[in-house]
This record gives structure tokens, sequence and C-alpha cells, in this order.
């Protein structure tokens, strides 16, 4: 299995983003980088000039680079955005919003975990419309994972599962960053780039439960899927998807380059992360059929 | 039956005997939900899961609790004691004419089910099967339970209505 | 039967076939309903349609003039296609009008095993662009789009001009807010996917605790979604219209949206100037008592509106009033 470093969600500075490239494609064990705004349309321009040359940074690294589309298209610029990154040939596009398939046509693309190709029947369509490589929805529980990624791996696709990160939970036409600070989403001022890590929500009994990040919804907790590493090549998950968060993290990725190598114990490994996290919760609840919150441990995984 | 919550005593019927009423209104009660499951089994196969499920229905101003397990085979609909309430899987307690407004299908009850009048307790899913049961019956179970009393019911229910409204 | 072009079509929610031939004794061009499994976005206890009920309920809404159209709109998961397959052989059989798809294998199957049932696209497929709206009407045959509740008028007439298919856009009912298909937050909180299962903060899970200072807190999953002060109005715990904290809103505020309820009446004849062939009513979770005062109320103004007139938009009005109603984003893009 490969490890995709999943495109950022958060509003970093264009320095920071430059510096977290170079970094990630020096020192971090993994074999292919998303890049490209996926959440926020009015982010883009920040960090469109610099992405040339993070793409030339990352190759010389020896990474593969991806380049993937907004989840939410609906503004005339987003159209334009989308329509846009369709026409790149150099590298391969990550699709998220059907905009983006009908100006792919039958050329080659992956479908993003947006796009919700939750089962065998739209993977079948979607390969036979040119999709190479498959990133299922984040919500989908591990006995589906198995029927899907059977049947896109007979298909010749790739496929890919969320192993990292806070789950992508919603998103809206609204922005919330802008809400929460008496803002509309057209002068928002930027107020997401506040947030590294999303703006944490928490019950009003003190309970912290969720993310926001400009029109998305994220959870609180990171997903970890450590322990259900082992049974997904024989499912025929081909790329373990970690998505940026604000930690170091290459050295998340030496945690599950690790794990995925068979070199270190899952015990081990989470404790090792945990530490590299900070206190942040882990979740697999989603790919185990549960509440996507909770941290199901199975027998043959004694922590 | 797990749930057995405190809930607000009546306090309006101090001197009553209690035992003796709600012996007398057994057999009416029964009739009702005999005539309901005869002429509405889609009714009871809607909440399926939940035929044999115990529900206490508890109107503040009543002396007494309503208890519906709605089983078509042997349904079950008896005045109990309010205090202490028998074991139950859901109670659905608030004022008479909010949970008249309920089972009424002339009137719109969808923004009184989750008001804070009403309470809510145990199994919330089994409530509302219930009330979604409830409304696929044609008409109103409130103005069949009527009917059966004739002329003084149906006069009763139109006051009753009347003051939903108000 | 009337034909499915004509402008103002009334589309209204049917959860129970008693509400079905409410809403076609109301006035309901159309009625949607689904089956009571998963394979429709209201799966909710108690609700929903058999076979035989579904079949009943096309051989009443026809005999007056009426569509049945069927929800077929969630995702299937890998390994569960069947039951969406199924579903759409029996809505073949039994001759509904339309089926309302999200998912592309599902409008691929429908499309190429019932060539001649008609195909809408539901909401949950998020369809917000032209572009998107224009890849499922050249690929599955799809002739109808519901459009997301997040589009300005002016933004509605400027896809309508192009797209070859029609626009159904909500007009009345419970107002979401997070685009609809894209949201797992139910799944996270308690397990049941609202994508695949047709499940939104499902009934089960739902718990009312009052706390020592007469406070109630609305629960989901174990989770406080809400907490109501003495002799406030308590809500349903629905996530995206709960109250929560931030480090800067101490307090807990609304930080999705406010519970309001969607009313476009005022709108209706700019949306239908706008080229808005379809309205649409939410609510099969309502009861037939509000089915049968909103679609009598919109039946009423759009033959108002049809006839040159002016509508009486009092009675529409005062379906929302007492509580929070909004135009959401049709009115300005503020909203956003």
């Amino acid at each position: 299995m490969h490890l995709t470093l999943g495109p950022l969600a958060y509003h970093w500075s264009a320095e920071r983003r430059r510096d977290f490239y170079a970094r990630i494609a020096d020192e971090a064990p993994v074999a292919e980088v998303c890049l490209g705004e996926v959440i926020c349309s009015k982010r883009a321009p920040f960090h469109e000039r610099e992405l040339p040359e993070v793409i030339a940074r990352l190759e010389r690294g020896g990474k593969r680079v991806i380049l993937s589309s907004l989840a939410e298209v609906m503004l005339k610029r987003e159209r334009q955005a989308t329509a846009d990154l369709m026409e790149i040939e150099a590298h391969e596009v990550e699709i998220n919003n059907a905009a983006g398939l009908l100006a792919r046509g039958c050329r080659a693309h992956r479908v993003g975990p947006f796009l919700n190709a939750y089962n065998e029947d739209t993977i079948a369509w979607m390969a036979g419309r040119g999709a190479t490589h498959v990133c299922l929805p984040t919500e989908m529980p591990g006995h589906a994972v198995a029927v899907a990624a059977r049947a896109a791996t007979a298909l010749g696709l790739g496929v890919e599962v969320q192993v990292f990160g806070r789950a992508p939970l919603a998103v809206s036409a609204r922005c919330y960053h802008a809400r929460a600070h008496g803002r509309t989403r057209d002068n928002c001022r930027f107020v997401c780039e506040d947030d590294a890590d999303g703006m944490p929500l928490a019950t009003r009994d003190g309970q912290a439960i969720l993310r926001v990040n400009g029109i998305q919804t994220q959870s609180e907790s990171y997903i970890e899927l450590l322990a259900e590493l082992a049974e997904m090549p024989g499912m025929g998950v081909s790329h373990a998807r970690i998505l940026p968060q604000d930690v170091d993290m290459v050295a998340v990725a030496r945690v599950f380059d690790a794990a995925l190598r068979g070199t270190e114990e899952v015990a081990a490994a989470r404790a090792r992360l945990a530490i590299i996290c900070g206190g942040t919760g882990f979740s697999n609840g989603f790919w185990h059929g549960e509440a996507g919150y909770r941290h199901i441990a199975r027998r043959s995984d004694p922590t | 039956m797990t749930e057995t919550a405190t809930h607000s005593p009546a306090r309006r019927w101090p001197h009553v005997p209690l035992a003796p009423l709600r012996a007398l209104l057994q057999p009416v009660l029964a009739r009702v939900v005999r005539r309901i499951a005869r002429r509405h089994p889609e009714m009871f196969a809607r909440i399926a899961p939940y035929q044999t499920a115990d529900f206490m229905i508890v109107a503040r101003e009543m002396p007494f609790a309503l208890h519906l397990r709605p089983d078509p085979d042997a349904p079950v609909f008896r005045a109990v004691p309010r205090d202490p309430l028998p074991g139950h899987d859901a109670r659905i307690e608030g004022p008479f004419l909010l949970l008249l407004s309920l089972v009424d299908g002339e009137e719109d009850g969808d923004a009184a089910f989750f008001s804070r009048d009403l309470v809510i307790a145990g199994n919330t899913e089994a409530v509302v099967s219930l009330r979604n049961a409830l409304d696929d019956v044609e008409g109103s179970i409130a103005q069949e339970t009527a009917d059966l009393f004739g002329p003084p019911g149906r006069a009763v229910l139109a006051a009753l209505r009347r003051r939903v409204l108000a | 039967m009337k034909q499915f072009s004509e402008a103002g079509e009334l589309v209204c929610p049917a959860g129970t076939p008693a509400a079905l031939r409410t809403a076609v004794d109301s006035g309901a061009d159309s009625v949607y309903c689904g089956f009571r499994n998963a394979t429709n976005a209201r799966n909710f206890p108690g609700l929903n349609f058999t076979t035989e009920e579904l079949e009943a309920a096309v051989a009443y809404a026809h005999a007056r003039g009426s569509k049945v159209l069927l929800a077929l709109n969630t995702y299937p998961p890998a390994g569960k296609v069947d039951l969406w397959r199924d579903a759409a052989a029996i809505a073949a059989r039994v001759g509904v009008d339309a089926c309302i798809v999200a998912d592309m294998g599902v409008a691929r199957h429908v499309a190429e095993t019932y060539p001649r049932l008609r195909l809408h696209l539901s909401v949950q497929a998020a369809a917000s662009s032209p572009e998107a709206i224009r890849y499922y009407c050249a690929h599955f045959g799809v002739r109808r789009v519901v459009l997301p509740r997040i589009l300005t008028i002016p933004e509605i007439r400027e896809i309508r001009r192009e797209i070859p298919c029609e626009i159904e856009t909500f007009v009345f009912g419970n107002h979401g807010l997070m685009v609809e298909g894209r949201c797992s937050l139910t799944n996270w909180m308690t397990g049941e996917s609202t994508n695949m299962d047709g499940v939104c903060s499902p009934a089960g899970q739902v718990t009312y605790e009052e706390d020592a200072d007469g406070a109630l807190r609305s629960c989901l999953g174990g989770f406080t979604i809400d907490r109501f002060a003495r002799g406030e109005t308590a809500g349903y715990p629905t996530i995206c219209k709960g109250r929560y904290t931030a480090p800067h809103r101490p307090e807990g505020y609304y930080a999705f949206e406010e519970p309001v309820s969607l009313n476009l009446a005022r709108l209706l004849p700019e949306l239908m100037a706008a080229g808005v062939h379809a309205f649409k009513i939410e609510g099969r979770q309502r009861s037939k008592s509000y089915v049968r005062k909103v679609v009598g109320a919109f039946r009423a103004a759009v033959d108002a509106i049809r006839a040159g007139a002016a509508p009486d938009l009092a009675d529409l009005v005062v379906l929302t009033e007492g509580q929070k109603e909004t135009q959401g984003a049709f009115q300005t893009k503020k909203w956003r």
C-alpha cells in the first residue's frame, strides 16, 4: 500500500504552506501528495502563485503530485477554477464535484472523497468514464469498503481510504467561520486563517465535538486506522490517505509508513502518534460501522 | 420495561376514589382499543417493531395514566395508577389538550410533539413510530372515539377542539 | 393527466398513505414518497410505504390526475445495491411517474433498465452548477433537477438558461443547512448514516435530560445538541440546528443556523418568472394535517398567479407565523 498526503483543508499562509511542503518533499515517507484548494474558492488566489514551485519541489523529492478540485462548485469563479483544472494534462487530477466530471469527459482522472462513490455500480460507471483511482467516502464502513475495493481493483482502479486526520463531515454554502465572527462569506476577511487546525465547537456542557473550517464541518478527533491498516491490502485498498493537520505531519507519515511495513506494533505506533498529536482524541467508529467518534478496540488489539 | 422515571403528580384529584374510577373506565377503554385494532390493522403493522412495547400516556390533569400496548392480537388500553407509574418502555406526558391534538388528525400536532410542554421519556423511537402510525389513520381516532359515545361524545370533542385552537 | 411541463407544479410530501391521499385531495400536482427502508432520505420509524401501499397510492393519485414520484435518493453502500435495484423494479412495475435519484450507480441502473421511467435528480446529488446538472442530464437522461437550497433567484435564473432540464425548488418546510448528500454529522454521532441509511438525527438516539436548574438538554447519541433554560421553547436535537460554544463564543450560539423554517410564499411569482417548473414542499415526516394546510394554501396561491391575479399570501405566511421563518439563500447571498 502507498501513503498519500491528502489536500490541505485549512487556510494556511502561503509561506507556511511552502515550508510545510518543502519538508514533506524532503522528509515524509509518502508516495503521493494532493495539492489544491478543495474547501473555499476565496482562498485559492493566496497560494496559486506558489503552486508551480511547490509542485516542482515535491517532484524533486520523488513524490507524485495530484491536483484536487473544489468540493463545492456554485459560483462563477468556482466553475471557472474547476474547468481550468480539468484541462491540465501534466498532472493527475482528483475530482470532487460532478462539474469537474463534465469538463474532464473521458480523460483519465481520480475520484475524490466528495464525489460519493459508495458502491460497485457507481465505481463501475466512473471507471467507464475514465476514472483510474477512487478515494472512498470517509464514512464508509470496512465491510462496504471491502466490496467496493474488490470491484474497483477488478476494474484496474486504485482504491484509497482515509486513515488519519479529522473526518470531513459536511460542507455548506455558508461560511461558519465568518458566521462565528458575525460576518458573511463575502466579507469574511479570511478569519479562518486564525485556526490552523479548525475552530473548535463544544457542546453547551463543554464536550469538544466538531471543528469549523470555513464552509466545512469536521470532527474534533482525528480518524486513526492504524490497527485496521493490516486488513486493507487484502481487500484491495491500494492507498492510505493521511490528511494534513496542525501537527508534525512528517512524524505522522513515519508512523503510518512503519505500520504499513509492519515494523512497529499497533500499540506502540498509536502511543507514538498520540504524543505527536498532543492529546487530540482518535476515532475509528466509521470503519467499524459504529458512531464515527468512537474508538473501537478489538480483541486482537489490546489497546 | 426499564423506564420508571418520576413524573409530576396529579394534584387536582385529592379526594376522588381512584381505584373504582379506573375500574369503571376499563371496559370503555378496552372497547375503544379493540375497535381501533379492528378498523385500522395497517396502523398496527406500521409500528411492528413496537407492538409489544408498553406506552404510558400521562395527561397532567388526569388522576390516572393510560397504558397502551399496540399488540394487534392482544391490544391493551387501560387506566393505571399514576403514582407509582407501572414499568414501561416509553412515557408521553403533557397537558390533556396537547395529547389530544396528537391523536386528533384534525389538528397539526407536529409543533406540539417536540415542544417543551410534552415530556417524552424512554424509547423516543417507539414514540415517534406511534405518532407516525396514528397519523396514517384516515380521519381522526379522537373523532372515532367520540363517535362511540354518540352525540354527547361528539359535542365534547368539538368543545375540546375549540380549546386546542384557542 | 397534467403534463410535467406546466410551470408551477406543486410537489408535495407524503410519509403515509393517508398523507398521500390528503395531498392529492388538497390539490397536489405530484406527491413524493419513499419505501419503508434505507432507499430514501426519510427512513424514519413508522413512516413510508410498502409495495402494496405504493401501488394503491399510485392508483389513487392517477385516478385524480396527480402524479407519484418515488424518492430513491440515498447512496447504496457497496454490497447492498440490490435493495435499490429492487425498489426501482417495483417503481417501474407499479407505474410511478418518476424516480428521484442521487447515486450515479442507481441513476445508470434505472436509465438503462427502465428507459421509459422518468428520472429526477434529487437535492441529495448536490448538483449546484449548470455543469454538474448537465452531467446527469447527458448521461442518465435526467429530466428535472431539484436544486440545493443555497441558490439566489438570479442564480436560479442563470442556471435555467444553461441546462436542458426542468427545475424544482423547495419553497416551504424544514430548512437544511448542510449541502445535502454530503453530510455525515449524524453518522459521526450515532452510527447511522444520512447518505447510506436515509437517517438524520434518528429518534432512537434522542433523549431529553432535565438538569437540576430546570434546564432541558436535548441530546443525540449522548451529545448535548442544545440546552434550553426553564421556560424556553425546546426543539428536536438536529445537529446543524444546535447551539455550541466556540473559543470566542463561550455563551453558546447557533453555530450553523437557527431553527427556522423555510417559507418562500412571497417569492412565488418571482420564482415562476425565473423559470422554476416545480415547487417542492418539504415534510414527509409531518402530519397529514400539515400536508392539508400547506398544500391547500400553496395550491390557491399558484392558481392565482397562473390566472394573472395577485395571490393571497396571508394564508401561506400564517403557516409559519409564531415560528422563526427564513427565505434562506433565495433572497440574498448575505445568508452565506
